[in-house]
């Protein structure tokens, strides 16, 4: 484990949807500079326990702390100020469709600096050419795009504002395996580019092999014994792949065992 | 005491009727606080421009066709309804003062905010549903704007702006269609279409239908924008959320008209105007 301080810290955090009990008592620490992926089966909470980081949702117990102090509690404007710190590449991109690539890339630095124009457009251009993007593509909007160039610009979009912290949510989901691997490529370079800490949700374990260094694994919580915690696995991505624990070993190696008549009989 | 399991208990109409009070009293309160939050954003934040722009010509000048089109229809078809009814009194002279009062202070605006609930209220709850959806209100967020500030905002003052603008349009083109039908079809004399036009037909009719439609256009968005905001996943989701935009928003056009009615005839006599009646 990397001797830094935590920049988040999960302290019991639970999260419920209605009668819904997704993330049950949930607890761990970020260090600074880590890179880390959650991983889980689909439905485990993922996605929420990236959600709960940014303070786009809140606990329903339990607090989510951010250099040492609870998101819960602040003020819309220091929300917003510490959103900032993050970069978040959402699943399916979720690039405005209204405007163009270039505006895409630009929006945060328009919203949030007084930069001049022409310095926004060279950070445009310069975080396009980062996740290799041709100038051509600036002008084009969401919907002209394949899959995999929305992913790139939903990471250039997350790197113009220079965070601290990168949120991939299934980064390489529904892409092929070249360009699973072209975004995983560029997941290292963001690493060894910047001081930064990285946070990636996914069930790719090729992702998981090759961007990370610690690996927490959440258990779907109805699957749980009344007692059981539901983070099964925090460890190396070399432990997760000889885990003990059949439930980890299971999920990194994509064996089913017998989940297919569980879930007929369920 | 009973100790009946929630499965074998029947439904009842008192169930039903029941859960859709629940469901007004909850959505109608979702909607004050959310229309509650967008005054706060409204008052205290510069608009942004560019955006606002781009929806008043969404909302405004792409429908400039379709309202025309609905206002001339209008006026046409009160000239067809009226014409029979008037001559049979001898009183188809008067066939201007009927259609036009009746367009600038109720089928005008009512008929022009229902026409936009269907054409901008649904398109804008089915936009704002996929944005949801597709977590680009949410990117909204990580990127430092506020989805209240950035997307409801606009959309707001350009309902209030350009409802009222279409709305005298609408108007225009029912007294243009209502003349011509009267006039060239029916042959009723122009000159006492006109005079008995003016004679019944003040600036506060007008003002009157203006200040409904104005209010017409900021309900319309809000009702709009919210079940936008509330879409459940899915092309369902969107679908229902579009369909709940119209349904909302024709109910509180409705229900805004029948209570501005009875509001602009408590001040019709306070402008020592004589009332027609026909409010």
């Amino acid at each position: 484990m990397v001797d830094t301080p935590a920049i988040i810290e999960f302290r019991g955090v639970h999260r419920r949807f209605g009668g819904q009990h997704v993330l049950r008592d949930v607890s761990f620490t970020i260090q600074r500079g880590e890179s880390v992926a959650i991983i889980g089966e689909s439905g485990c909470g993922k996605s929420v326990t990236l959600k709960l980081m940014i303070g786009l949702l809140n606990p329903s117990e339990g607090a989510v702390l951010l250099d040492n102090r609870p998101m819960e509690g602040r003020s819309e404007k220091e929300l917003t100020s510490d959103r900032l710190r993050f970069g978040y590449v959402f699943q399916q991109a979720a690039l405005f469709d209204s405007l163009t690539v270039a505006d895409n890339v630009a929006f945060g630095l328009r919203q949030n600096t007084r930069m001049p124009e022409s310095q926004i457009a060279d950070i445009v251009r310069e975080r396009l050419r980062e996740v290799g993007l041709p100038e051509s593509a600036s002008a084009k909007k969401p919907a002209e795009l394949s899959g995999g160039m929305r992913k790139r610009v939903g990471l250039a979009r997350a790197l113009a504002l220079a965070p601290e912290i990168m949120l991939y949510d299934e980064p390489t989901t529904g892409l092929d395996p070249i360009m699973s691997d072209v975004i995983n490529e560029l997941i290292l370079q963001v690493r060894e580019r910047r001081p930064i800490t990285s946070i990636v949700v996914t069930h790719d374990m090729v992702t998981v092999g090759r961007t990370v260094d610690r690996v927490i694994m959440l258990y779907p919580q109805p699957r749980l014994g009344a007692d059981e915690p539901q983070i099964i696995f925090d460890g190396t991505p070399a432990e997760a792949f000889t885990a003990a624990d059949p439930r980890v070993y299971q999920f990194v190696h994509g064996q089913a065992g017998e989940r297919l008549l569980e879930m007929a009989t369920r | 005491m009973s100790t009946a399991s929630p499965a074998t208990e029947r439904t009842t109409i008192v169930h039903v009727v029941g859960g859709l009070c629940l469901t007004v009293i909850r959505d109608a309160g979702e909607l004050t606080l959310f229309a509650l939050d967008m005054l706060v954003w409204l008052l205290t934040r510069r608009w942004r421009r560019s955006v606002l722009i781009t929806c008043l010509y969404q909302i405004g000048v792409e429908s400039i066709p379709v309202v025309l089109t609905t206002g001339a229809f209008i006026g046409m078809v009160m000239a067809v309804q009226s014409y029979d009814q008037l001559r049979y009194m001898h009183l188809e002279t008067n066939l201007g003062a009927v259609i036009n009062i009746s367009l600038v202070k109720e089928l005008g605006p009512v008929l022009a905010a229902t026409m936009l609930a269907g054409r901008v209220g649904c398109a804008m709850a089915a936009e704002l549903g996929t944005m949801k959806i597709t977590e680009q209100i949410d990117a909204l967020r990580v990127l430092g704007a506020n989805p209240m500030h950035y997307l409801v905002v606009p959309r707001f003052v350009a309902c209030v702006i350009m409802v009222p603008v279409l709305t005298l349009l609408a108007d225009a083109a029912g007294v243009v269609g209502g003349w011509f039908f009267s006039t060239q079809v029916c042959g009723v004399d122009s000159h006492h279409y006109w005079t008995h036009t003016e004679e019944f037909i003040n600036w506060f009719d007008v003002a009157g239908g203006i200040v409904k439609a104005t209010f017409f256009g900021g309900a319309m968005a809000l009702v709009s924008c919210q079940r936008g905001f509330a879409c459940r996943a899915g092309a369902e989701g969107v679908g229902q959320a579009a369909t709940q935009a119209f349904v909302y928003g024709f109910v509180a056009i409705l229900a805004l008209d029948f209570f501005l009615g009875i509001l602009l005839n408590a001040i019709y006599p306070l402008m020592g105007l004589m009332s027609t009646g026909l409010n």
